[in-house]
C-alpha cells in the first residue's frame, strides 16, 4: 500500500473513529449515571439526521440554521424519551428500564417508517464538503477533515461543561452516587434531563455529518453506528468520557484499516466490532479507562 | 396429596385430548391461513418458553434468541433439503461437503438442529454466563449478529444472502404442537424440580445461592443449553414452516418479539408465556390490516408500513411501564386455582 493510500485511509478511519466517539459519549453519560443502557441512542442518531435534511429540503432553512434547529429537537426528543419511558422506571429492576429502551427503540425506528418511509433518501451535499483536495498524491474528501476538528471541538466543549461547570458537578456527584447526591441537594431528574438532552445532542451531531460522509438516510441507519459506539463506550471503559473517545477512535481505526489491508474480510466488517465486544468482556470488563465499578448486585 | 396428583394427571390428560380434538377438528375446517397463525402460535410458544427459562427461572438476561434460532434452521433445513434440491438452490458457490449430502427425517433434523443450537449456547455461555444482567444482554446480542453476518458470508454453507428457497413444509399442525407439548412438559418438569428451585434460588439471590451451596455457573450453563436447545427446535420448526431462511430474517427484531412474549407473559410464569404467545402472535397478525390498504365504500385508506411495529412497541411500553409483571406475574394457573375459583363463586352464590 503506498503512502498516499494509507493517509487517505487515516483520514477515512479519523472520521468514523470520531463519529463513533460522538455517539459513544451520549452511551457512557447515561450508562455511567443510571447504569442503563440506552437502546434508543441510535435512533436519536439518526432523527437527528432525518431533522436536518427535512429542514433544508422541506423548510428551505439555510444550512447552518437547519443544523442547529435539529439539534435543539433531536436534544428535545432525547429528554421527552427520558421523561416518559425511563423515568417512571427508576426504582424497577435495571432490565426494566433496558426493555424500556429496546422498546423505544423499536418504537422510533417504526415512527420513522411511518413519517419518513422506508425508502433510502439520497442526501443532497454542500459542494465544498466534497470537492476532492488534492495534495502531492494525496486526495482528500473536505469532510474527512471538518468532521474530525468538529468533533473534537464539540467534545471539548462538553468536557467543560462536565468539569468546569454545576451542572456538570451534579453529573460526577450523580455518576457516583445518586442516593446521596438527592440528599446534598442535587437536582437528579433535572441533571439526568440535561445528561440525556446533551447526550443527544452529540449524537444528532454525529448523525448529521454521518449523513454528509454516507449520504444516504435511511430509518434504520441508527442501529448499526448506535451498536457499535455503545461496544466502542465499553471498549473505552464505560462511564468515563475520556474512553468512550478512545474507544470510538481505536474503533473507527480499526474497521477502516482491517478492511483496507485485509479486504476479504469486508464482509465481516459488522461483525468485528461484536468479536471486540465478547473479547473485553471476557478480558477487562472494565475497559482501558473505565473505573472498577463495584458488584451492584 | 397423592389423590390430588392423581387427578391433576387425569385432568391433564383430558386436556390434552381435547386439544388434540380440536386439533384434528381445525386441521379440517379452517383455512390455510388460521392454519399458519396456529402453526405460528405453537412455533411462538416454543421459543418463549426457551426464552422464559433462561430469562424468567434462571435470571439470565439474554437477548440471542435470534442467533440460536438461525443455527436451527439452518441446520435442519439443510439436513431435510434433498441433495439434488440443493445443487440447483446454491447458485453463488456450489455447497460444500458435508452440507450438499446430508440429508436426514424430519424428526432427526429438527432434534440435530436443537443440539447444534445447545452446542451453540454452550460454547458461547461458558465465557459469558459469568457477566451479569445487561452485559450479558449485550454479549448474547452480539453472539447473534456474529451468527447473522456469518451466515450471510458463508456462502457455500448458507447460500449467503439468498438464503434458502423451497424449504420442505414438513412443520404442520402436527409436528409442531408435538414439539410444543414437550417443551412445554420439559420446561415444566424442570422448573418444579429441584434443580427449578435451585435455578429461581440463583435468580432471585446469587450469592445467597452459592453460599447454600449451589454450583450457580453449571446450573446457569445447564439452563442456557437446554433454552438453547428448544430455541433452535423453533428456528427449525419455523424455517420448514415459511419454507424460506435468510440472514435477514434473524434480525434481532425476532428475539424482540420472543421477549415481548416472555414479559408480557410474566418473568417466570409458563401459563402466562402460553396467554401472552397466543394473543401476541394473534395480534401481531391482525395488525397486519394497518398496513396493507382498505377500501371502506368509497374512502380508500393506503395502508401504512411500519405502523404495525409502532403499534407493537407501544404495547410493550405501556406493559413495562404500567404492568411491569405482565399478565401473569409469577404465578400460574394450575387445577387447584381454577378450582378454587368455582369454589369461591359457589360460596358467594
Amino acid at each position: 500500500m503506498s503512502m498516499a493510500m494509507f493517509i487517505q485511509h487515516l483520514f477515512n478511519a479519523l472520521t468514523l473513529g470520531s463519529l463513533y466517539a460522538l455517539i459513544a459519549i451520549g452511551y457512557t453519560m447515561v450508562y455511567g449515571i443510571l447504569r442503563l443502557i440506552n437502546f434508543a441512542h441510535g435512533e436519536i442518531f439518526m432523527l437527528g439526521a432525518y431533522f436536518v435534511f427535512w429542514g433544508v429540503t422541506l423548510l428551505h432553512l439555510p444550512w447552518f440554521l437547519a443544523v442547529i434547529v435539529a439539534i435543539a429537537v433531536t436534544s428535545l426528543t432525547g429528554v421527552l424519551v427520558d421523561r416518559v419511558a425511563y423515568r417512571p422506571l427508576r426504582d424497577a429492576p435495571r432490565i426494566s428500564a433496558l426493555i424500556s429502551s429496546i422498546g423505544v427503540s423499536f418504537f422510533l425506528q417504526n415512527l420513522a417508517i411511518v413519517v419518513f418511509s422506508a425508502i433510502p433518501r439520497e442526501v443532497q451535499r454542500p459542494g465544498w464538503l466534497v470537492d476532492i483536495i488534492v495534495v502531492g498524491k494525496v486526495r482528500i474528501l473536505p469532510l474527512t477533515l471538518v468532521v474530525p476538528v468538529l468533533s473534537f471541538l464539540l467534545m471539548l466543549g462538553l468536557l467543560f461543561i462536565v468539569y468546569k461547570t454545576k451542572p456538570g458537578l451534579g453529573m460526577r456527584a450523580i455518576s457516583k452516587d445518586i442516593e446521596t447526591s438527592r440528599l446534598m441537594g442535587v437536582p437528579v431528574n433535572r441533571i439526568i434531563a440535561l445528561t440525556f438532552g446533551i447526550g443527544s445532542a452529540l449524537a444528532a451531531a454525529s448523525g448529521i455529518m454521518w449523513a454528509l460522509r454516507y449520504p444516504q438516510l435511511q430509518p434504520v441507519m441508527g442501529v448499526i453506528p448506535g451498536f457499535k459506539a455503545f461496544i466502542a463506550a465499553v471498549f473505552g471503559g464505560i462511564g468515563s468520557i475520556q474512553g468512550a473517545v478512545l474507544g470510538g477512535l481505536i474503533l473507527g481505526i480499526m474497521e477502516i484499516m482491517i478492511v483496507a489491508f485485509l479486504p476479504t474480510l469486508a464482509g465481516y466488517r459488522d461483525a468485528f466490532a461484536f468479536v471486540l465486544l465478547i473479547i473485553i468482556l471476557l478480558v477487562k470488563p472494565t475497559g482501558l479507562l473505565g473505573e472498577k465499578l463495584e458488584d451492584k448486585v | 396429596m397423592e389423590d390430588k396428583r392423581k387427578r391433576n394427571l387425569i385432568l391433564n390428560g383430558l386436556l390434552v385430548g381435547a386439544f388434540a380434538l380440536f386439533l384434528f377438528w381445525a386441521q379440517v375446517n379452517l383455512d390455510g391461513y388460521k392454519i399458519q397463525i396456529m402453526n405460528l402460535i405453537a412455533v411462538n410458544i416454543i421459543l418463549a418458553l426457551s426464552l422464559n427459562l433462561i430469562y424468567g427461572f434462571a435470571g439470565m438476561f439474554s437477548l440471542g434468541h435470534a442467533g440460536f434460532m438461525a443455527i436451527g434452521a439452518y441446520t435442519c433445513a439443510l439436513l431435510i433439503m434433498p441433495p439434488l434440491q440443493k445443487q440447483a438452490l446454491f447458485i453463488l458457490e456450489p455447497a460444500m461437503w458435508p452440507f450438499s449430502v446430508m440429508h436426514a427425517p424430519f424428526l432427526v433434523a429438527v432434534i440435530l438442529a436443537g443440539l447444534m443450537a445447545a452446542l451453540a449456547g454452550i460454547l458461547i455461555g461458558l465465557p459469558v454466563l459469568r457477566l451479569g444482567g445487561d452485559y450479558l444482554g449485550i454479549a448474547t446480542l452480539g453472539f447473534a449478529e456474529i451468527i447473522r453476518v456469518l451466515a450471510n458470508n458463508l456462502p457455500r454453507m448458507t447460500n449467503g444472502a439468498l438464503g434458502f428457497k423451497g424449504i420442505p413444509d414438513y412443520a404442520n399442525i402436527w409436528w409442531n404442537y408435538g414439539w410444543c407439548f414437550i417443551t412445554l412438559v420439559i420446561v415444566v418438569r424442570l422448573v418444579n424440580s429441584n434443580y427449578g428451585n435451585a435455578l429461581k434460588a440463583i435468580r432471585d439471590d446469587e450469592v445467597a445461592a452459592r453460599a447454600m451451596g449451589i454450583n450457580t455457573f453449571r446450573y446457569r450453563l445447564t439452563a442456557f443449553a437446554i433454552g438453547s436447545f428448544f430455541a433452535g427446535v423453533g428456528g427449525a420448526l419455523l424455517g420448514s414452516l415459511l419454507t424460506t431462511i435468510d440472514p435477514k430474517m434473524f434480525l434481532f427484531l425476532l428475539t424482540f418479539n420472543v421477549l415481548m412474549i416472555v414479559v408480557a407473559g410474566g418473568l417466570g410464569s409458563i401459563t402466562g408465556t402460553i396467554i401472552a404467545g397466543v394473543i401476541i402472535t394473534v395480534l401481531l397478525e391482525w395488525l397486519r390490516i394497518v398496513e396493507n390498504p382498505i377500501t371502506i365504500g368509497e374512502f380508500y385508506i393506503p395502508g401504512i408500513p411500519g405502523m404495525r411495529m409502532v403499534v407493537f412497541s407501544l404495547a410493550l411500553l405501556f406493559i413495562i411501564l404500567f404492568r411491569r409483571q405482565g399478565i401473569m406475574g409469577r404465578k400460574e394457573i394450575t387445577w387447584d386455582t381454577v378450582f378454587a375459583l368455582f369454589r369461591k363463586r359457589g360460596v358467594e352464590k
